[in-house]
């Protein structure tokens, strides 16, 4: 992500201090992670010292400080899912994928996370991919639709 | 600014407005203990050490006096068996923190506070944030700040700032109430290993 970009996100805020937060959401929904310099730009043009962006951006679990694949799995592990074999589902992901929970591949293709519900337990094994919800999912049918994505 | 008759474990005082009970206290030598608080710095009320019991309209409360103002008629406490269990505990959990601390140890001693209640978990920092507070609010430099939260909270210093700053001032290491060898470890760890910060 360049810095025309980052400056451009933070004119559409009028620069103020007080959006910091929706700044970084931004860069981050784009970028997928918030690198080391897009937080320097921004501390330098919102006058934030830096020592609050890692504050606030190591607090909040939506921000990430490492690189992120294009594509972020979800595998719930929650109770019903869990029942359901939402296992298989993960051990069949991480076998295709090549990576476990909390890690992204090195095409920076996919970052898989596992979460412990999403709410719909009825649908369970849950598995998310960017914001798409595959439910009743069998392992062989994880596999195909991780296929799907480039 | 007005002034205000207040009873500290039952002596009457006058202090102006606007004050805090621990600052009341102070002004007549009456001892309070505290871990995050420093003239300089805004009142911050991290540590809770300071905990005192008063008393308004029949009933008490239990609040922490370096962040309390004083008010008219206000009965404060600064030692009774509801604060002093609750600066025992306190003690006992920090002390688990920072098993070395010169500061805590004379305290926990004064509370009876057993030093191996709890298992030793030595991040040799309670948190108290003086250094982050000392480096914003008079420095203004912010060379130094928390990261994460809950129970994997802690202090680091930012290594791009430090480098240019840290070493020619290092005034936040004596703040410290635990160690101040554990601001220079901070302090060494990011400028030795700027990118395995977070």
């Amino acid at each position: 992500m360049d810095n025309d970009r980052i400056d451009q996100i933070i004119d559409k805020h009028q620069g103020k201090a007080s959006s910091l937060i929706q700044v970084l959401l931004e860069i981050q929904s784009e970028n997928h992670w918030l690198p080391k310099e897009a937080l320097e730009r921004v501390s330098e043009k919102l006058q934030v010292p830096l020592t609050r962006i890692r504050h606030i951006t190591t607090f909040y679990k939506a921000f990430s400080l490492v690189p992120k694949g294009r594509h972020e799995i979800h595998i719930c592990m929650g109770t019903a899912c869990h029942i359901r074999g939402a296992t298989h589902v993960l051990d069949t992901v991480q076998d295709l994928t090549g990576i476990r929970p909390g890690e992204t591949d090195m095409d920076l293709k996919f970052s898989l996370e596992t979460v412990n519900c999403l709410g719909c337990c009825a649908l369970g094994p849950v598995m998310v991919v960017g914001g798409k919800y595959h439910g009743k999912i069998a392992p062989t049918e994880a596999e195909e639709a991780l296929k799907n994505y480039e | 600014m007005g002034e205000i008759l207040l009873q500290i474990d039952g002596r009457e005082v006058k202090v102006e407005e606007g004050m805090t009970i621990l600052e009341a206290a102070q002004s007549t030598g009456i001892n309070i203990p505290t871990l995050c608080y420093h003239e300089k710095l805004e009142p911050y009320g991290a540590c809770r050490i300071c905990t005192v019991e008063v008393e308004t309209g029949g009933r008490t409360n239990l609040v922490a006096a370096c962040l309390y103002p004083v008010q008219e008629n206000l009965v404060v406490m600064t030692r009774s068996e509801k604060v002093d269990k609750i600066r025992k505990m306190l003690l006992e959990l920090m002390i688990a923190h920072a098993p070395e601390a010169g500061a805590l140890q004379e305290l926990a001693q004064e509370y009876g506070a057993n030093k191996d209640r709890f298992e030793k978990e030595p991040s040799f920092c309670i948190l108290c944030g003086l250094c982050v507070r000392y480096c914003a609010e008079v420095k203004k430099k912010n060379a130094v700040g928390f990261v994460d939260r809950g129970g994997r909270r802690e202090v680091i210093f930012i290594p791009e700032i430090a480098a240019k700053e840290c070493w020619n001032c290092k005034e936040c290491f004596p703040l410290c109430p635990t160690e101040a060898l554990q601001a220079g470890y901070l302090l060494t760890e990011a400028l030795a290993f700027p990118s395995g910060n977070r």
